[in-house]
């Protein structure tokens, strides 16, 4: 159940942000708060999306920053920030970001239940446009109760 | 035949397109070895097929014959379409 980590603690939506590098970072913040992850977390993601573009941009208006296990998570997690005006990740096909969704995985195993029902999230294009539209943390939940 | 799907860590978009492949497998009743892995495990001799995105294929070191390149992974016909073709051309 994608409602078990995406809750009213675990999402944010913002009219706008500056750029990519704080998207992620405010995305990232409930997650940081319960020490699920470490700030050096963010970090790694903002390296290796310098050392080869933005990897985590999945789809058309939709990002999901993650790192490696060992690269500052210590639980399983999950937290998304909606930015309302969308931003922009330098990704040719995909922008602009509106639901930017980091993952903290802390092994190669436990997140795989969480990621297939993201997936199908991801891939229902009228619950996507509904999300990215979006005006309240309710109506996102409305959306994500169903998976 | 082995089809690895590659993103940047191994462990998120990766996942997702591998789903997708076994999805589409399914549905055109192909039959073929599926995982998932970062960029850096992905050397050429290590599956038949690659499947990853444009922002990767460029410093991949993948010959293009076993390469299939992803706009959107989230796009599942897309993907239908190129490991179609894929199949037809092998």
């Amino acid at each position: 159940m994608l409602s078990s980590w995406l809750t009213h603690q675990t999402i944010n939506i913002v009219d706008s942000v500056d750029n990519w590098k704080q998207a992620v970072r405010l995305s990232a913040i409930p997650l940081l708060e319960s020490d699920i992850i470490s700030p050096n977390y963010i970090q790694a993601i903002y390296q290796m999306h310098e050392k080869i573009g933005p990897y985590y941009v999945l789809a058309p208006g939709i990002a999901m920053p993650h790192a490696r296990p060992e690269e500052g998570v210590n639980k399983l997690g999950l937290s998304m920030l909606l930015v309302k005006n969308g931003v922009s990740f330098h990704s040719e096909d995909n922008d602009p970001v509106y639901l930017i969704t980091v993952l903290a995985a802390p092994d190669n195993n436990s997140h795989l239940q969480m990621l297939t029902e993201l997936a199908e999230l991801f891939s229902a294009s009228g619950d996507m446009q509904a999300i990215f539209q979006a005006d309240s943390i309710e109506q996102i939940l409305s959306i994500i109760n169903k998976y | 035949m082995k089809i690895m799907a590659v993103c940047g860590s191994g462990l998120g978009s990766s996942f997702m397109v591998e789903l997708n492949i076994k999805k589409v497998l399914k549905k055109i009743n192909k039959e073929a070895d599926v995982s998932h892995a970062d960029l850096a495990s992905a050397t050429p001799d290590a599956a038949d097929l690659f499947i990853m995105t444009k922002d990767l294929a460029a410093s991949s070191g993948i010959p293009e014959d076993k390469l299939i390149v992803l706009n959107n992974i989230i796009d599942i016909s897309d993907l239908e379409t190129k490991l179609v073709a894929y199949f037809d051309n092998h």
